[in-house]
């Protein structure tokens, strides 16, 4: 009795209906923490006694690092759970994350190069915390390639899972990569144990941000999802009903 | 004002990546919207198709 919400979110239909439900209470509620976030991050937080307003690249980038290291994790947990338990519909979310996951990688790299520039004299080094970022993005393009390549759908979600699950090993490379070596970036300020290195006015924005971008994340997943589920169902007859409308 | 746009000298490197997130967030939700109705309207042509021959 208490399994049959387990058994619900692995049927189609059932999903279909709740990501249409869930999807504007995760949108309206993003756009509000990411505009306050934003706005805090440049008219309310104080400049940095060293880098001054430069800093306040950190309120974009902190966060979108986050996600592209989240966002990937999850695609790896969805894709291996499709490939042990055989769930067509952790597949599916394995594969409506890879957009997402790479264009906050993207951003992660553009706004990290956009602040080194003026903080390290260059907009790109070879080093160790870059260098797994950048890895990061070509595992989303790779993944995103590999999918392409078949026609098949399942065929497409079994090699597509291997390569996410065999890449998840950057994710600890990727936070660890400043303590491990001698890294240009800084260690963690935030995503550590213990209080924060910087005050409330600085550290409450980025939060909001990271806060927003997780629930935009869920909105995109959700409508990701359900175009997903339309194009693998084909021709199931519930589809008639969603699509009607 | 010009001193707040100015951001102490580092208007080029703050504005732009600000403007690249919000780019980048923009078009994540238009991709996303896109793709469910390009979605939509697939099945919605297949569906069509196999109603009209029994």
């Amino acid at each position: 009795m208490a399994w049959t919400w387990f058994h619900r979110l692995g049927s189609p239909p059932y999903i279909y209906g709740l990501a249409t439900r869930l999807t504007a209470w995760f949108a309206w509620p993003a756009g509000l923490l990411i505009a306050y976030g934003l706005y805090a991050g440049l008219f309310v937080a104080p400049a940095d006694y060293q880098q001054g307003d430069g800093y306040r690249i950190i309120f974009l980038h902190a966060p979108s690092a986050y996600m592209s290291v989240m966002v990937y994790t999850v695609m790896a947990i969805s894709a291996g759970i499709g490939l042990i338990w055989r769930i067509k519909i952790a597949h599916a979310a394995a594969a409506s994350c890879a957009v997402v996951g790479a264009t906050f990688t993207v951003l992660t790299l553009v706004t990290g190069s956009l602040w080194g520039k003026p903080m390290w004299g260059t907009y790109w080094e070879w080093d160790p915390r870059l260098t797994s970022e950048l890895l990061l993005l070509f595992l989303y393009l790779g993944y995103m390639g590999l999918r392409s390549a078949f026609d098949d759908v399942q065929r497409a979600d079994r090699a597509s899972a291997v390569l996410a699950i065999v890449g998840i090993i950057d994710v600890p490379i990727i936070h660890f990569s400043v303590i491990w070596w001698n890294s240009l970036h800084q260690a963690p300020s935030l995503m550590k144990f213990g209080k924060p290195s910087m005050p409330p006015e600085m550290y409450l924005p980025i939060l909001a941000v990271f806060l927003g971008f997780t629930l935009l994340f869920a909105a995109l997943l959700l409508t990701r999802l359900r175009a997903e589920v339309l194009n693998r169902e084909r021709t199931a007859t519930w589809i008639r009903e969603v699509v009607s409308a | 004002m010009i001193e707040f746009l100015d951001m102490g000298g580092y208007a080029f490197y703050v504005w732009t990546a600000y403007g690249i997130v919000i780019a980048g967030l923009i078009l994540n939700i238009v991709w996303a919207r896109r793709s469910l109705q390009q979605a939509r309207q697939a099945a919605r042509r297949r569906l069509a198709i196999k109603g009209e021959t029994p």
